[in-house]
């Protein structure tokens, strides 16, 4: 009991198993997930579905972040290859064909990899601060989105394109497939092999693990362009899942969601240590909040104050100063403190 | 290299200084404000932003206008930030223009830049959206749509489509973004009608800021928390446009079993009533440039004007789109 309490992960996913109740309270049947029209549906898979954007660019954001970086450029990124991915579609001859979409995926991709790199040069080789280096393209982005689309919407008619961030696959979205498997593969690179040992050691100590013979720089870019892959496979996604490209607010302040999620998943924004699954859980807990207040119908108005009040309480729930200064008060009348243990749970 | 860096800087802020005043003219020898010699009318535009077809089209109006009545506009995209806007208006009062129009993007905080623009004596025209401000001298006329008479445009075709139903006809209402003058006043015009009857019911209202992807999104989950919608109030096409790949995703038929109200009639929203997917829209119409340049001569040479003017505007059902649809400019 008292290791799974300790565990870094236990108070992020109760605040996500509360918004769940929550919802469950509110709404019946929000737990059912049906088979409609041959794929899943229900709101779970909703929470999925729409969280799939999100998750990828938090996990580029992680280990962006456990270099001791930080890419503000996300937003931007995704605006940028949902353009450029729109155009290419809609100037071709026949919107349905494979190879014309997968061109168009593919360039944009490249794009957002080269954009990601830029940053990591501008970080790892001129050494700008990241903060200062990401926002340029931050700003800059956006303005390089509506240049693409020419300040218009985009709207395209396609078959295959639909089907990245608004098809589905065995049943499942495929959205939630793709992050399936990049997340699969990152935990694979970073977790079975020594790349994320060598990203912490480059977030712990820069200056120490280039003495100790960790090539800092190419990792840097290499960090820095996965992270911009991600905001590209995630500004694909939400251009698919609408059809059109909205240079102007796709991905809007999704830079800050995505740093959020990796805060509430436990990794350090001072670099140095960082949890795949943690930002996971952060990104879910985002996304479920959202569909939280459009289910049991918070108003407009009060939106944000309720997101702030819920971010509050799970940032202040991670903070062992503060659990044990509340939580301790409230123990002190009975005795021992293992056996109170369990009683913890019950304010939560 | 230094040196040549900070003089050529220089000559750029001088040669962007003698502009302002070449355009501004006596506007600051004379009370009133100054047209130049040539007669050559300079017009500060700030826009809203590039956040749907609408205000394309809207845009693409004013700075072709601007062009037939030989008006020189200098024109700024906020890109939905009130900042930006208060910032491009500050700009415009220090380049002297001769007057001042936009669409600002939320009602409310504009007094002290619109102050500003007061003290240097440089007229405002308001566009599309108004402001809040209590003190009504600040701007000298609002053209634009009324929003409230959109709000009971909808819900008047609601009220006589349903008459004979017995209900209760749940509604569901995608808002634009919160705080904006259309949000606030399509939502308080429908209100207002179809409060006439009880079996009007709106189950849940949720913003979706005028886009596809929030109107997505937030009708996926009026779906999943609202098994019995009749029918979506969106506050423009783009968020019933979102809405209708909800709808369809959820093995519905827009236009059917959930009927549509929209607002704005863009081309994709009137392609979406002409197929039957939209079964109302109520136009708020985006070509206002030529009536803006008319306003802003006769204000710049001190003419009274109206405070209020309203464009011109109709409705749509089905039909009508498919007439109109390829004669549609936006």
């Amino acid at each position: 009991m008292s290791a799974l309490l300790r565990h870094r992960l236990f108070w992020p996913g109760v605040v996500l198993a509360g918004l769940l109740l929550l919802n469950v309270l509110m709404t019946r049947n929000f737990l059912a997930i049906e088979i409609k029209d041959g794929h899943l549906y229900g709101s779970l898979v909703d929470i999925a579905r729409f969280g799939a954007p999100l998750i990828l660019v938090a996990l580029g954001m992680t280990l962006v972040i456990a270099t001791g970086g930080i890419d503000l450029s996300v937003g931007s990124v995704v605006a940028i290859a949902g353009a450029l991915a729109c155009l290419r579609i809609g100037d071709l001859n026949d919107q349905n064909s494979v190879g014309g979409v997968l061109a168009a995926v593919g360039i944009s991709l490249g794009l957002a990899v080269l954009l990601g790199g830029w940053n990591g040069f501008l970080v790892a080789g001129a050494g700008i601060q990241p903060i200062i280096a990401t926002l340029i393209l931050m700003v800059a982005g956006r303005g390089l989105a509506q240049l693409i689309s020419d300040g218009q919407i985009i709207t395209i008619n396609s078959g295959p394109y639909k089907l990245i961030g608004g098809g589905y696959w065995l049943t499942l979205p495929f959205g939630i497939i793709v992050v399936l498997v990049v997340l699969a593969l990152t935990a694979f690179l970073t977790r079975r092999l020594a790349l994320g040992l060598l990203i912490e050691a480059v977030g712990g100590n820069a200056e120490a693990s280039r003495l100790s013979g960790i090539r800092a720089r190419g990792l840097l870019v290499t960090v820095y362009a996965f992270c911009g892959l991600c905001a590209g496979i995630a500004g694909l996604m939400i251009s698919s899942n609408v059809s059109s490209a909205d240079g102007n607010n796709a991905g809007l302040w999704i830079e800050l969601d995505a740093i959020l999620a990796v805060v509430i998943g436990g990794t350090s924004l001072a670099g140095g240590r960082f949890s795949l699954g943690g930002t996971v859980l952060g990104a879910l807990i985002i996304q479920t909040l959202t569909t939280t207040i459009y289910s049991i119908g918070v108003p407009p108005e009060t939106t944000l104050l309720f997101k702030a009040l819920v971010v509050t309480v799970v940032c202040l729930l991670q903070s062992p100063a503060f659990r044990a200064k509340v939580f301790h008060r409230r123990r002190r009348p009975s005795a021992s403190s293992t056996a109170s243990e369990g009683k913890v749970k019950v304010p939560a | 290299m230094r040196k040549r860096i900070s003089t050529l800087l220089l000559a750029g802020a001088t040669a962007i200084a003698l502009a302002g005043c070449g355009s501004g003219g006596g506007s600051d020898t004379a009370g009133v404000a100054g047209v130049a010699e040539d007669g050559k009318i300079t017009m500060g535009f700030s826009q809203v932003g590039a956040e749907s077809g609408w205000r394309t089209a809207n845009t693409k109006s004013v700075q072709g206008a601007a062009k037939d009545a030989g008006i020189e506009l200098k024109f700024s995209d906020a890109q939905q930030k009130q900042e930006n806007q208060i910032k491009a208006i500050r700009s415009y009062i220090q380049q002297k223009v001769d007057v001042i129009a936009f669409s600002p993007v939320v009602e409310s905080g504009w007094d002290t830049v619109l102050k500003e623009a007061k003290n240097a004596k440089i007229p405002v025209v308001l566009t599309d959206r108004a402001v809040d401000s209590a003190d009504t001298t600040l701007y000298k006329t609002f053209l634009g749509s009324d929003f409230v008479e959109e709000g009971r445009k909808a819900g008047k075709w609601l009220v006589e489509q349903r008459k004979d139903d017995a209900g209760p006809v749940n509604i569901v209402e995608l808002q634009g973004t919160t705080g904006s003058a259309p949000a606030n006043d399509r939502k308080a015009g429908f209100a207002e009608v179809i409060a006439a009857d009880p079996k009007f019911k709106i189950i849940a209202s949720q913003t979706g800021d005028f886009t596809r992807a929030k109107g997505k999104e937030v009708m996926e989950a009026f779906l999943k928390s609202n098994p019995d919608i009749d029918l979506l109030f969106a506050h423009n096409d783009d968020m019933g446009l979102g809405a209708i790949e909800a709808i369809e995703g959820a093995g519905k038929t827009p236009g059917k079993d959930i009927e549509i109200i929209t607002v704005d009639a863009v081309k994709d929203g009137m392609q979406a009533l002409a197929d039957g997917k939209i079964n109302y829209i109520v136009e708020c119409s985006p070509l206002l440039g030529p009536q803006l340049m008319d306003l802003a001569k006769k204000v710049v040479k001190g003419e009274q004007v109206p405070a209020r003017v309203v464009t011109e505007e109709t409705t749509f059902t089905p039909e009508q789109a498919k007439e109109v649809l390829s004669t549609r400019q936006y």
